[in-house]
């Protein structure tokens, strides 16, 4: 199987704060990877590096075959990152923000249509971002994310704030990951809902990522 | 792995999309229209009170005074621009997207000057009324104005997306900008005094200029906005 | 980057101490013979008096100016370049971008205190005035924004040097077109004591010794300034060093 996630040594500064301090992994294709951790061990700072956001200070990075730290722009278009932020506009609905989304991937209109139904969105497709409840503007971040059709899906905390349609939906989507050709690597506190949708598990700590020895149940 | 389809990396394509993106958020949150333009008018009026409307002397410095007004202008519609991308992290979704600097550096132009076009419209017909001037060659202003707009809103793209990701910016952001403009300011006045009051004829090699200044700026833009977007944290 | 001692070793110093301090003390000469010569060789102008004098450190003032904004942008220019990127280039370019703002407010002092018992007035509608002005402003936004605080040292490095080039780039336009402005709309007498007037002789040769006491200012300023920011530089790595080498064994001991 091949190598989604390649990192040997990484340190990645935040300012001069040094956020990820020699840090290593390996994913592969089709696994759904868990990463728990204290606050501000680096977690997020893991994911934007995957995400070809930051830049890697030294230490090797390869992520979907691409070598980070010489090119981190055209990776990009095969990750998708649903963090904090919905990464969506105030004044667009639902559907225009997906459709934005989708033409900037080359997707077709029917996708949007289709991603808008996985979220359970469709109903409040013509309703603009501003107007969307918590728990929708969550699914609308993965919505956003899916009709990209990514190879690397990064999730960051995806269970904060959803309510338990978002739950659910979220579970589908992880779940299907594999089948996909999707692979998964979540950051999440909610371990007791995390755990059983994952295969396996790391901690971050430190700035530094340590496995996790015991086996995790996979759903 | 999953299918991706093919993507025609067309800058033009990409270019309108974000362009498209930009002008459709600006109709539905109306701030161009809603907080910009009156600002426009309210210094053109404001322009009267500091000088004595009933000596003549607003109709010989009206070039003056509209550019100035749209140059106010032009710094919040640019502010406003990238302020959009700043919400709900919209800066990351856009980078995540992949679009091409370049492309993503004309749609945003784009948008700007078609929000600046329709500014000095209605401040253009603002000065004509409110200052009294005449219109001597239509075809000379109007081509000033688009020389003129569009490297006011290439120079804007570029220093709004320098700005943007600064702490300063918007204290930063007219500094930087409006030195850089000053040949557009200087060549659209000119252009304009010769349009409106005077012979027109004489405003062609200033047009020239202006067209030079905008041509050299959209290509900086399209070179350097990808990299700029990218360090702006 | 931490694979760049070896560019930072080499380049601690502009200038090899020996070379600095001859232009140190050269340029020190000099001025006390620009001094000299400006204020009692040369002899008073024959239409503006001694008025004339100011121009001894106005015309040198305005000649370095230019060639700092030139420096800058040459350093900016290789800096972004790939196969010539090193850190002294970004130096270099803040440097002299320093010294610029310096040189270009003199230029712009000197010559409204020469304005005043010449024209008449603190300031002209001259062509150069204008675009002296204008340099200083694009000079000060540049320094403005080196100052800002940035989050990822080289890309601020690649911003600082695009934002340098780009404003390089304007001015020619705004020398043109402001030479081109005041030209069409000359305003006869009250703007013929030219600031740049034939001059031949003791004067032209005040004037060499002036633009030659200058650069070699210039030069042992921009070495010094450099410095600074080599010892600015090193005192924020060792900082970094520092937190990472914590990090790290704070990390480890939480394992064991």
């Amino acid at each position: 199987m091949s190598l989604v996630v390649r990192l040997r040594s990484v340190v990645c500064l935040l300012g001069r704060f040094p956020a990820l301090a020699g840090a290593d992994l390996d994913v592969e294709a089709g696994e759904i990877v868990l990463v728990a951790g204290p606050n501000g061990a680096g977690k997020t700072t893991l994911l934007r590096l995957l995400a070809g956001l930051l830049p890697p200070y030294s230490g090797a990075v390869e992520v979907l075959g691409v070598d980070l730290a010489e090119d981190r722009i055209s990776a990009r278009r095969r990750i998708a990152l649903v963090g904090h932020e919905t990464h969506c506009y105030d004044d667009l609905t639902a559907r225009e923000n997906i459709q934005f989304f989708a033409r900037a991937a080359g997707r077709a209109a029917d996708d949007v249509d289709r991603v808008l139904d996985t979220v359970a969105l469709a109903e409040a497709a013509d309703v603009v971002h501003r107007g969307l409840s918590a728990g929708q503007r969550r699914r609308l971040a993965l919505a956003v994310a899916l009709v990209r059709s990514p190879d690397l899906l990064l999730l960051d905390e995806p269970h904060a704030g959803l309510d338990a349609t978002g739950r659910d939906v979220l579970a589908g989507v992880i779940r299907d990951a594999p089948a996909a050709g999707r692979t998964v690597v979540m950051v999440s506190h909610e371990l007791e809902i995390a755990r059983p949708l994952a295969t396996r598990e790391i901690r971050v700590v430190g700035g530094l990522i340590h496995p996790v020895t015991e086996s995790v149940p996979h759903s | 792995m999953s299918e991706h389809p093919e993507r025609t990396a067309n800058i033009w394509r990409e270019a309108a999309l974000v362009a498209g993106k930009d002008l459709r958020i600006e109709a539905r949150a109306r701030v161009a229209v809603g907080q910009i333009l009156p600002f426009g008018l309210i210094v053109i009026l404001l322009f009267a009170f500091a000088l004595d409307p009933d000596r003549g002397v607003l109709a010989r410095v009206a070039p003056g005074l509209f550019w100035v007004a749209v140059l106010l202008a032009m710094l919040l519609a640019v502010g406003r621009a990238f302020a959009i991308e700043t919400h709900h992290g919209a800066r990351d979704g856009l980078r995540m997207t992949g679009l091409d600097g370049g492309a993503i550096f004309l749609g945003k132009a784009a948008a700007i000057a078609v929000q600046l076009a329709l500014l000095e419209i209605v401040l253009g017909m603002g000065v004509i009324v409110l200052y009294g001037v005449d219109v001597h060659g239509i075809g000379v202003v109007l081509l000033t104005a688009a020389a003129a707009t569009i490297g006011l809103a290439a120079t804007g793209t570029l220093y709004g997306v320098l700005a943007a990701g600064l702490r300063m910016r918007e204290t930063l952001l007219p500094l930087l900008l409006l030195p850089v403009i000053a040949p557009v300011m200087l060549g659209a006045t000119r252009a304009f005094e010769d349009g409106l009051d005077g012979v027109p004829g004489d405003a062609w090699p200033w047009v020239g200029m202006l067209g030079v200044f905008a041509v050299i700026y959209t290509t900086i833009g399209v070179m350097a906005f990808g990299a700029l977007w990218e360090e702006a944290a | 980057m931490s694979d760049g001692n070896d560019q930072t070793t080499v380049r601690d110093e502009l200038l090899a101490p020996v070379v600095r301090k001859v232009v140190g003390v050269t340029a020190a000469i000099s001025l006390v013979a620009l001094a000299l010569f400006g204020l009692w060789g040369a002899p008073p102008d024959a239409v503006q008096g001694d008025a004339q004098r100011v121009m001894y450190l106005h015309v040198p003032s305005a000649w370095l100016a230019y060639l700092a904004f030139f420096v800058t942008a040459a350093s900016s220019a290789l800096f972004l370049w790939k196969r010539t990127r090193a850190e002294v280039w970004d130096r270099l370019a803040g440097a002299s971008a320093e010294l610029g703002v310096m040189f270009t407010a003199l230029a712009l002092v000197l010559g409204s205190i020469w304005g005043r018992p010449v024209w008449g007035f603190w300031w002209a509608w001259d062509a150069r005035l204008v675009s002296t002005a204008l340099l200083f402003f694009l000079f000060l936004g540049y320094c403005a924004l080196r100052r800002v605080p940035a989050a990822d040292p080289v890309g601020a490095a690649k911003r600082n040097a695009i934002a340098a080039l780009i404003a390089f780039v304007d001015v020619p336009i705004v020398h043109f077109s402001v030479e081109w402005w005041r030209t069409l709309h000359q305003k006869a007498t009250v703007f013929s004591p030219e600031l740049n007037p034939q001059i031949h002789g003791v004067m032209a040769l005040t004037l060499w010794i002036g633009t030659i006491a200058f650069t070699l200012l210039y030069v042992y300023l921009l070495d010094r300034r450099y410095r600074l920011a080599v010892l600015e530089e090193g005192h924020a790595e060792r900082e970094l060093e520092h937190a990472i080498a914590e990090r790290v064994g704070a990390g480890r001991s939480v394992v064991a």
